[in-house]
């Protein structure tokens, strides 16, 4: 499989050491968000040479071994003894009760949190562990409390790399924080699709939602390049697309909240674009119309996603309350700080591609 | 002051408790037909506000305070929807034209809905007073009142010597409330929009009283009672939870053939299931109400659910009741082994 052409940086001098990597098995195998948490062990990447940050804790250079994935039914919460197995019949009962008779809250967005931790993310879990054995490094820039906006680069033209971002940071963040994601419109014009977004939190990629959320100390996570980044055609693959208005960059400046910029490899290739059927996506509605070696001529068989192995990164946060509240008003901050915030993910894209053994492992 | 709209049981309300407000001399309780309600002791003057002689009673009767509760979208009784609407428009044309020639008249209070934002996928999240609608209504009670909220409008910067406040209520629910809303409620089986699960947020009859009382005295210190504000109880229900809470089993029907059945309904004049109630039943609508806590010093007394519960409390037991539900589940719960259960154990697979 091809990969995509890299372009070393000046700084670039990973290649060799990532020659010499041991093969690395994946590690965030059966961790479970509920069982202990180690965002630690994720950060592998430290003591490798050429690496895009200076991440704290280069001691975690000693984890840099292949970690055997160890099989979930030992990670679980309760272990499955006979006084476990009844706690766990009577929570789910006791969750089966507070649905069926509606005592369950949801916030002003429609951000379902029990049924997200209990169902969707038990859903998403065996895409995101065993499918695309996401690897997720840097988890620590995400600060433990307090608004933050991950700006992530999209891609695989389903946005599954949301969803997965999703999935990394509920996991393994050590503070349990949920990320609540910026969708386009069209998500909340397709039914059903509407109903599950609002429940795993997500909202309409606005200024005011978003001034919202930060507002309200959630972390934003948020895809500047929306439709051209994740519609794009297979040969543009990770490169980055204009990051639309730099609208994210004045909601964070507005609400003095920290940019962290978040890479992603792996999503590029799950659904290989290599054409648009323009006309009926124009008679469907929708953005695009991907057009994949097996979508749509194997039919649903060619809908599923390649089981790419991906990473997901993200980068020191980018502070942004040391600006003065008329700075989200002055286009050229605001130009830079987009730049600035694009070069980063772009450049640990390449970073990230060049350590890349290959598009599967 | 005077009082439009009383002959609905929320304005008769309204009345009966205002009269006991130690700064009100006198109520004239306006109506196009008389209320089926006693209104304590307020006098009942019958005119039609879509004619001039509302001008004749309110220079009459001197009132300094109007409060316009004649703002709905239902008819009374038998009316039909152009009724509606007239008493709606034409009612608040005229009511404004009488207030701008009165010269006591020192403060108006309008009863708005927050119909006024519509419901569109477009939308962001929560509507504040200032958002402006992505998709204007198209027709029905919304566009009547995105078009009183016009008058109203033209009228403050006409009469700037005047405070008006425009209370944009959420939709309205309580023992007695006849909002289209209840009555979609009261149905045996909710159809709902297959693939749509709305936020809805409801505020309780009382605290409608309440504020609209606020809204129609002096200020009190550190609070401004003119303006626009959205009123709605803190919380947000989904309309899956709201019939689960009901007890009343959904069916989801796809979102042509409720438009369809919304339609054939209204044509049979069964029951108002209008395009903007289908809107509101697709999208759901969220209001802000920081204004209202904030600027007019309103502290609901029922949150979303609370009003919810009183509601349904009213209400009889629907097909499937929630305790009954949660009999059956805990029943399966005290079997030895709950075999029969299957509980969803995703979380821990």
């Amino acid at each position: 499989m091809a990969d995509a052409k890299v372009i070393p940086f000046d700084d670039d001098r990973s290649r060799g050491g990532a020659v010499q990597r041991p093969p690395r098995r994946r590690g965030a195998a059966g961790r479970r968000r509920n069982g202990e948490p180690v965002p630690v062990r994720e950060v592998r990447e430290a003591g490798t040479a050429g690496d895009v940050q200076p991440l704290p804790g280069t001691a975690a250079a000693q984890h840099d071994v292949p970690v055997t994935p160890e099989p979930p039914e030992e990670t679980g919460p309760a272990r499955t003894g006979d006084g476990g197995l009844e706690r766990r019949l009577a929570s789910g009962l006791a969750f089966l009760r507070r649905r069926l008779t509606g005592d369950y809250d949801v916030d002003d967005f429609g951000y379902d949190e029990e049924l997200t931790d209990q169902v969707l993310m038990s859903l998403l879990r065996p895409l995101y562990e065993k499918y695309f054995r996401v690897e997720v490094k840097g988890v620590e820039n995400i600060p433990a409390e307090g608004g933050a906006l991950i700006v992530a680069n999209h891609s695989g033209t389903l946005p599954l790399d949301g969803l997965m971002m999703q999935v990394a940071v509920h996991d393994h963040h050590p503070a349990g924080r949920h990320l609540r994601l910026l969708a386009a419109d069209l998500v909340f014009v397709l039914p059903v699709v509407n109903e599950l977004a609002r429940k795993l939190g997500h909202t309409l990629a606005c200024a005011e939602d978003a001034e919202r959320l930060l507002a309200q100390g959630e972390l934003v996570g948020v895809m500047p390049e929306g439709f051209k980044g994740i519609g794009k055609p297979f040969s543009e693959r990770y490169k980055l697309q204009r990051f639309g208005r730099g609208g994210f960059v004045s909601t964070a400046l507005r609400q003095g909240a920290p940019i962290v910029p978040c890479s992603i490899v792996g999503a590029e290739e799950i659904y290989p674009m290599i054409g648009n059927a323009k006309t009926l996506a124009r008679v469907l509605g929708f953005p695009y119309f991907p057009l994949t070696p097996t979508f749509p001529w194997l039919g649903p068989l060619g809908a599923i996603p390649l089981p790419t192995k991906w990473t997901i990164q993200f980068g020191e946060p980018i502070l942004t309350d040391g600006y003065p509240p008329e700075a989200a008003e002055d286009p050229m901050l605001m130009f830079n700080l987009t730049d600035q915030v694009r070069e980063q993910i772009q450049h640990t894209l390449y970073k990230l591609l060049v350590q890349r053994r290959s598009v599967f492992f | 002051m005077l009082v439009t709209g009383v002959a609905r049981p929320l304005g008769g309300r309204f009345v009966r408790r205002i009269q006991r407000d130690p700064q009100v001399d006198r109520v004239i309780a306006v109506d196009a037909v008389p209320p089926e309600h006693h209104l304590g002791g307020a006098d009942f003057v019958r005119a039609d506000i879509r004619q001039p002689t509302i001008g004749r009673v309110l220079a009459e009767t001197g009132a300094d305070t109007v409060v316009h509760m004649d703002v709905t979208a239902t008819a009374l009784g038998s009316g039909s929807r152009t009724t509606v609407k007239e008493t709606n428009v034409i009612g608040t044309m005229q009511l404004l034209g009488a207030c701008q020639k009165s010269p006591t008249v020192k403060r108006l209070v309008v009863k708005s809905s927050t119909n006024v934002y519509g419901s569109a996928p477009r939308d962001p999240a929560v509507f504040t007073e200032t958002t402006p609608p992505k998709s204007l209504p198209s027709g029905g009670f919304a566009k009547d009142i995105v078009e009183v909220e016009g008058y109203v409008r033209g009228f403050a910067r006409r009469r700037p010597d005047v405070a008006v406040c425009v209370l944009r209520f959420a939709n309205i629910l309580g023992p007695s409330a006849d909002t289209p809303l209840a009555s979609y409620f009261a149905l045996p089986v909710l159809p709902t929009v297959f693939g749509y699960d709305p936020r809805l947020q409801f505020v309780h009859e009382d605290d409608v009283i309440e504020v609209l009382r606020i809204a129609s005295h002096e200020p009190e210190r550190g609070t401004l009672n003119s303006g626009t504000f959205n009123i709605a109880g803190d919380g947000v229900l989904l309309l899956s939870q709201c019939s689960r809470r009901l007890g009343r089993p959904t069916v989801p029907l796809p979102l042509p053939a409720v438009t369809w059945a919304g339609s054939l309904v209204r044509t049979l004049g069964m029951t108002d299931f209008s395009p903007e109630q289908i809107r509101l039943l697709t999208h759901g609508r969220v209001v802000d109400t920081t204004q209202m806590r904030e600027t007019l010093g309103f502290k609901p007394k029922y949150t979303t659910a609370e009003t919810f519960a009183d509601f349904v409390r009213s209400r009889g037991p629907g097909l499937l009741p929630p305790e009954a539900l949660a009999g059956a589940v805990d029943r399966i719960a005290a079997l030895p082994l709950a075999g029969g259960g299957h509980p969803p154990t995703q979380s821990a697979n």
